[in-house]
């Protein structure tokens, strides 16, 4: 029952990775082989067949994030996927999840950079209950400021809880601000906490009322249903919801990058010190996109799992850390990145440990990844696909974000032939585009010694 | 985490007319089948071919509060191990396997068990048994990979001791359990993790690793006697008994002190907990619906709603049962901003008292049970989902026809069994409390 909001620390990018790594499938098949419509108001419907057991996954997904925030109102995204729970015209706060709960639901909502999801999971026989309930809130929600102010506190409580508690949070908080120059993406999801106190019940009205509407909406539903069944509950429900006019999303862009930038948080707190490094990169959506797949591959074959360049190079054969791995962030509707972050064993000093990296990267830059090596990342990234059949909601998060992020079905169904596709010759072409100290930030997580 | 609030007295009539509630909820939708190997190993298994993918959870009774004393972390470290190089493959040459073949294999230690769990493909699942098999009986303990797990348990250990919500447990289980295994770390100290030797490890997998402790439960594309040949081959090589042990019957020492471990920190992390009952405490049912109602339930909890919802204390509040095999805990934590601290331990402690001296009432107990046996059947999503259920239900000793029965016996507790049972349980003057950070005007009790 947690209530998630995806940040970009370590551990909510492995919510990304997940999915991601689940899009894999034996060629041409497709891997959710989703059913899709379009309502008259432009909600689009995607249905997930999963007959297993009588259950269902409902969630509804707005393109729109906190990289969407007009300036001074950093956090208002997140504030106000918490105060969807605060009741409607017809329906006083808490009710929502009330009636749920007495129905055996489960629910939650989360926020990203990019959108807001809300989801329910429940008997297939309660889908009708849910449905009406989710587009009720969608137009009708009924906030007071008090309400507001008390939910603030709430979210400052959640602020210093992931971040504010953590040193490693707070720089990796300040990693991304450093990061994009320009783009909405430098603004921490949950926002800045002095931008979290000013947000008052006008701007969150108008933050609501400006992006959540049909035509901005998503509507997925994983388990046991068809898209037959499902049609004329979505007209019946959604489809009643008045067309709106479209929003021009409006984000500042990335201007050339020309220097490499340096950050430093020294802590007492910290007992255990951490290297990163983060590049500027294309996603699947935004710059040279042409390198999306073979950056997925670079970050699989660099740093995922025991066996990658990383961990073997510094953590078994060098012994100068205990941890370390890369990820990629394409799939993203602005631009991505790819990061490295390498834990160091005691007594290591951060001279040392860079000095290694930094040769390990300008040899991977020098003599490129090898064909065998992309064979096995590719081969392992598609076989997932069969996992992630398993579950009954993963194919609806995979979806959903992917077509709130501006993404298509077509991205997600054909992953796997793309990621079979990349050559040796394309990650080591992605390596030398991305792989550069203009565009990026290495951080260095140190313990301040006392006295 | 936990999102929503209250309010039973705007029930929407339209969204009662629109479903009706149901009495009892279908439980589920799968059938077990006890599969016993010639050698007498058994194991329960859902077979569900939808997916070509075969999973299977296992534990062995007794976990980390058998460690010795000064090898606290033992268990820990060698269910870190097990996967690092087996027979004639080392750790680089087993990781590259699973790898290449997208097998999850994983061990992990618990304080009164030691787990793993295999996921394979059908079409690799001779070579993922290969390797469980491997595991359990040949592992080799090589110097580097041995090394290099202990620097990263080391390293976790050091990562704890940041970490306000980990140092808060540790506190509190070292003061409710001062004389007892539970009170340790799991993990170990850096002192008794620098201790562990190659032939500690070795040891360990012989004398702890028996037939006569193992549990089993498979889920997915495997027909029933081609499971049974490989328990043989996965298992039947392991001791029949493993040694001998036992781990005295305990209760928590809550005394209603509150310590204070001063940090640095712009937000307290809070934990309480008193006395709770085992998992085969009759009254356990009536327990766990009471906790529901009073912290456990989500979005609609009394503790969600009084100190989070009503006034913006905490992002997270909650109670649980924490039911141990030799002792048994009710268990909760909150965090707020120091200034905060004060004001949330009182609401937490009249609603303990709330629910102490009045009880819950007829609605909330009906809401609670409807809650718990509509979501039941959200258990059965996913192989893994269910293949631990199998394992727990084995585990507690419950039965092969508990799913069936589950939700008839929390629909067979009653108003008065909740009351009685909030009665002796909740006491708020004998709570435990551990408060990390800098709360203002809280101190600890001399």
């Amino acid at each position: 029952m947690k209530r998630v909001l995806l940040v970009l620390t370590l551990a909510a990018v492995a919510v990304f990775f997940q999915p991601k790594a689940g899009h894999a499938g034996e060629s041409g098949r497709g891997v959710f082989n989703p059913e899709t419509a379009t309502l008259a108001n432009g909600m689009r419907i995607v249905v997930i067949r999963n007959h297993r057991v009588p259950v269902l996954t409902h969630m509804v997904w707005y393109a729109v994030g906190a990289a969407d925030e007009g300036p001074g109102e950093t956090g208002v995204a997140h504030v106000l996927e918490h105060l969807m729970f605060k009741g409607t015209k017809t329906r006083a706060p808490g009710e929502f999840s009330r009636i749920l709960a007495r129905n055996g639901g489960q629910e939650n909502a989360f926020t990203s950079s990019d959108y807001t999801a809300y989801y329910q999971t429940v008997a297939a026989d309660r889908l009708e209950m849910v449905m009406e309930m989710e587009a009720d809130r969608m137009t009708n929600l009924v906030l007071t400021e008090k309400g507001v102010q008390t939910e603030k506190a709430v979210v400052m409580e959640e602020r210093r809880s992931r971040t504010d508690n953590n040193p490693g949070a707070l720089l990796s908080e300040q990693v991304d601000a450093a990061l994009y120059l320009n783009h909405p993406y430098r603004r921490p999801v949950i926002g800045w906490a002095h931008e979290i106190e000013a947000l008052n019940l006008k701007a969150v009205m108008a933050f609501y009322k400006k992006w959540y509407a049909p035509g901005n909406a998503i509507l997925v539903v994983a388990g046991d249903i068809t898209l037959e069944k499902l049609k004329p509950l979505a007209e019946k429900y959604y489809g009643a919801i008045p067309v709106q006019p479209p929003v021009t999303r409006i984000r500042p862009t990335e201007p050339p990058q020309h220097a490499s930038r340096r950050l430093v948080l020294k802590d007492k707190r910290v007992r255990q010190q951490a290297w990163g490094r983060a590049y500027l990169a294309p996603s699947h959506m935004s710059g040279d996109k042409q390198h999306a797949y073979a950056l997925e591959v670079l970050a699989n074959i660099l740093g995922h799992g025991s066996t990658s360049r990383l961990y073997q190079a510094l953590v078994v054969e060098d012994k100068l850390a205990v941890g370390a791995g890369s990820y990629y962030s394409g799939d993203k509707r602005g631009p991505g990145n790819f990061k490295l972050y390498v834990s160091p064993r005691p007594g290591v000093s951060m001279e040392t440990l860079e000095a290694k990296i930094e040769s390990l990267l300008a040899g991977l830059l020098k003599h490129g990844v090898t064909p065998d090596e992309v064979l096995r990342a590719t081969k392992r990234m598609r076989a997932q696909a069969v996992y992630a059949r398993d579950s009954l909601s993963t194919g609806a998060r995979v979806l959903g974000a992917a077509l709130a992020a501006g993404l298509s079905i077509d991205y997600v169904e054909t992953w796997p032939d793309h990621i079979g596709a990349v050559t040796a010759d394309d990650v080591n072409a992605a390596a030398r585009a991305v792989l550069k100290d203009n565009h990026s930030v290495t951080s260095l997580l140190l313990q301040k010694k006392t006295g | 985490m936990l999102k929503i609030l209250i309010n039973g007295l705007f029930a929407s009539l339209a969204v009662l007319v629109l479903t009706p509630l149901l009495a009892v909820p279908p439980a589920h939708a799968v059938e077990i089948d006890r599969v016993k190997s010639p050698g007498g190993i058994e194991a329960w298994l859902v077979r569900d071919q939808s997916n070509p993918i075969i999973s299977m959870r296992f534990a062995f009774r007794g976990g980390s509060a058998l460690d010795p004393a000064d090898r606290g972390g033992l268990a820990n470290m060698t269910a870190s191990l097990l996967d690092e190089g087996a027979g004639d493959m080392d750790s680089k040459a087993f990781q590259g396997t699973l790898e290449d073949l997208v097998i999850t294999l994983r061990f992990s230690a618990q304080r009164d068990s030691l787990g793993g769990q295999l996921v394979t493909l059908t079409e690799n699942r001779d070579i993922a048994f290969k390797l469980l098999k491997l595991a359990l009986t040949k592992a080799r303990f090589d110097a580097e990979p041995v090394e290099r797990i202990r620097s990263q348990i080391l390293a976790e250990i050091r990562q704890n001791t940041e970490d306000p919500g980990a140092i808060a447990s540790k506190s509190l289980f070292k003061r409710l359990f001062p004389d007892h295994p539970y009170g340790r770390p799991k993990n170990g100290t850096a002192k008794s993790v620098a201790a562990i030797t190659r032939a500690d490890l070795k040891a360990f997998t012989k004398r702890r690793l028996g037939k006569n402790n193992l549990i089993i439960g498979v889920v997915g594309d495997i027909a029933p006697d081609t499971l049974s040949a490989a328990l043989d081959d996965v298992f039947g090589s392991l001791a029949d008994k493993a040694a001998a042990w036992d781990i005295p019957e305990t209760a928590p020492e809550s005394d209603g002190r509150t310590l204070v471990v001063e940090k640095n920190m712009p937000q307290s992390s809070i934990v309480f907990a008193d006395k709770g009952l085992k998992r085969d405490h009759p009254d356990f049912y009536a327990a766990y619906l009471m906790n529901h109602i009073l912290g456990g339930g989500g979005f609609t909890s009394r503790l969600y709603n009084t100190i989070r919802e009503k006034r913006g204390l905490a992002y997270s509040v909650y109670s649980g049962l924490h039911p141990l095999k030799r002792a048994g805990l009710l268990f909760g934590g909150a965090g707020t901003t120091n200034a905060k601290v004060s004001d949330t331990l009182r609401l937490l402690k009249q609603e303990w008292t709330r629910m102490a001296e009045t009880g819950a009432t007829k609605e909330e107990l009906a809401d609670a049970k409807t809650y718990q046996t509509g979501s039941y059947p959200l258990r059965f999503t996913s192989s893994g989902s269910i293949a631990g259920m199998l394992v727990g239900i084995q585990m507690n000793a419950l039965g092969i026809d508990y799913m069936d029965r589950r939700n008839s016996l929390i629909e067979a507790v009653t108003i008065t069994d909740v009351n009685r049972v909030a009665k002796t349980l909740l006491r708020p003057d004998r709570l435990s409390i551990v408060i990390v950070g800098k709360p203002n005007g809280v101190k600890s009790t001399p």
